[in-house]
């Protein structure tokens, strides 16, 4: 991403380049890939356009359509490329493939553009590509991440992410994965799992504290533009506003998540002044659009409950029995383990402890999440707070067995300290 | 572009199926043949003969090798298949989902390598 950290001094004045390469760098790109049928060929293409703009506009001036500007030459770019590589047969016919035509207009509105970027989207997230390709081919051309970025926020080899892209692109032309918008028969299906891959990305930034913190806020913020993205061309899914809503707010709370010796601060400790109200607001707004619309999803129904959160000016005045009630409805349409033990740590705050713990131990029994350290971290909690230390210490144990982030590890240990010092 | 579409199954399972079921299902296998046939997109399609029937075959070093029951033992058997000619992996994908075997199976999607036509 060399080519972001640019400003260029114009005729008219300084402009931001980088800005203009992050608005217009996706777009340009589904439109090359569907103009190119070819994503590496379009990524090499945009990257010279963007170059020669670098080199070209400080003299010429910006052209009225930066975009048009930059998909024609693009476009040119990869001809030429091609007459150089390819045989006199198959370029003739690649070439003529690339005609005008097919081409927005400079004039021509958003419109073909967000048809594109929708065809990119579902293309990077279709579900016939593994999930962890899904994520890197997102990252790599809707967010412009370069492999060795992508490698470093996934903590795998440079040589392995470059591979996970080189088969993805392989797999969607050998098994010709159209380059298209679902029919209307599977959108809110295929949907799921563009969502399911932006959340990924933002909870690989949110989760962990160890490694890269650069790198972790980078992948947050990501998954976020990405969010924005979505929305400006699907205003009206709720479960997109209630995604974006979602990572706002946990988002909003990163600067009193870490205190300064990098360990944990639990939402209870946390240091509200320092959560970002702006972020707030914007997630607020969303989650209740969200919910207005109709929309008990998945993602409105747990951006309401980070809503409420968000609203107590101190942790004592946390509506827990709403939050109680929310998670219970989150489990009734959306059951999954992790979402009960959210449940039952809302009914432990919310109603009685005793209860929380019966539901804790419910789950145990069961064997779901025996390799998730934050259930026996939740029992450990609970009885903690029933002032049983020695059951507490022993669940903090566990818990220590299973968890592998630091941070969280080290918070675990003090907690456990606390309680054997009860003893 | 030709897809191929593996159905698996276990064998074990088609046996147990009671007769008037088993007609019910020869019956939803006619009515999906017909419907493909009928949309274009069927070439070709076939019911095997249980895993019991078959062959294992290799060459090595000039030698052939042939071992009784399938390359692999897996939960699953190939039970049959389909070719079809679908416009992309989203077709073939529907019409895969279209196969009676897909909800007690499953149905493996395989792209056929384009080779050329002999002149």
């Amino acid at each position: 991403m060399t080519l972001t950290a640019r400003r260029i001094t114009l005729p008219g004045g300084a402009m931001d380049f980088e800005a203009l390469y992050r608005d217009e760098r996706a777009r340009a790109l589904a439109t090359l890939i569907r103009l190119l049928g070819d994503f590496d060929l379009a990524e090499e293409a945009l990257q010279e356009a963007f170059a020669a703009a670098l080199e070209q506009w400080p003299a010429a001036g910006v052209p009225r359509n930066p975009r048009a500007w930059l998909i024609s030459t693009g476009r040119h770019k990869a001809i030429d490329r091609l007459r150089r590589e390819k045989s006199l047969a198959t370029k003739q016919a690649e070439i003529a493939y690339l005609s005008e035509a097919l081409t927005p207009a400079p004039d021509a509105g958003e419109e073909p553009f967000t048809d594109d970027l929708m065809r990119l989207i579902f293309t990077c997230c279709h579900p016939a590509l593994a999930l962890e390709a899904q994520v890197a081919l997102t990252l790599k051309t809707l967010c412009g991440l370069s492999v060795e970025e992508i490698a470093r926020a996934f903590l795998v080899p440079v040589a392995t992410m470059a591979q996970r892209l080189v088969r993805a692109k392989a797999k969607i032309r050998a098994a010709r994965i159209p380059y298209a918008v679902p029919g209307q028969d599977a959108l809110a299906e295929r949907l799921d799992g563009v969502l399911r891959v932006v959340y990924l990305v933002f909870n690989e930034g949110y989760a962990a504290t160890s490694g890269d913190a650069l790198v972790r806020r980078e992948l947050c913020r990501e998954a976020i533009r990405l969010g924005r993205l979505l929305r400006s061309i699907l205003p009206d899914a709720n479960e997109v506003a209630g995604l974006l809503a979602l990572m706002l707010l946990h988002d909003s709370r990163r600067a009193a998540r870490v205190d300064a010796r990098g360990d944990l601060v639990t939402l209870e400790d946390q240091d509200r002044s320092l959560w970002d109200r702006g972020q707030i607001a914007e997630g607020q707004a969303l989650a209740e659009e969200a919910l207005r619309r109709g929309g008990a999803g998945f993602y409105p129904l747990q951006a309401v409950i980070a809503a409420l959160h968000a609203q107590a000016a101190r942790a004592a005045e946390t509506d827990w029995p709403q939050i109680a009630a929310l998670y219970a409805l989150l489990l009734r349409l959306h059951p999954s383990p992790v979402v009960a033990l959210n449940h039952a740590a809302a009914v432990a705050m919310g109603e009685r402890l005793d209860r929380g713990l019966r539901l804790i131990e419910q789950l145990e029994a069961s064997g779901e999440l025996a390799a998730y350290h934050l259930l026996p971290a939740a029992k450990a909690d609970i009885l903690r707070r029933l002032g049983r230390p020695a059951e507490a210490a022993a669940a903090y144990e566990r818990a220590l067995q299973l968890v592998t982030h630091d941070a969280e590890r080290r918070y675990l240990e003090r907690r456990l300290k606390e309680v054997q010092a009860k003893l | 572009m030709k897809y191929l579409l593996l159905i698996y199954e276990k064998e074990a399972d088609w046996a147990a199926i009671p007769e008037a079921e088993k007609g019910k299902l020869f019956q939803e296998y006619g009515d999906y043949s017909r419907r493909i046939r009928k949309s274009g997109n069927y070439i070709a399609g076939e019911a095997l003969q249980p895993i019991s029937t078959a062959t294992t075959v290799r060459v090595k070093n000039g030698k052939t090798l042939t071992t009784d029951g399938p390359f692999a033992e897996t939960r699953e058997q190939l039970g049959g298949f389909y070719m079809v000619e679908a416009k992309d992996l989203d077709e073939a994908i529907a019409l895969a989902a279209g196969i009676p075997g897909a909800r007690t199976g499953s149905i493996e999607v395989r792209p056929i390598m384009p080779t050329p036509k002999p002149e």
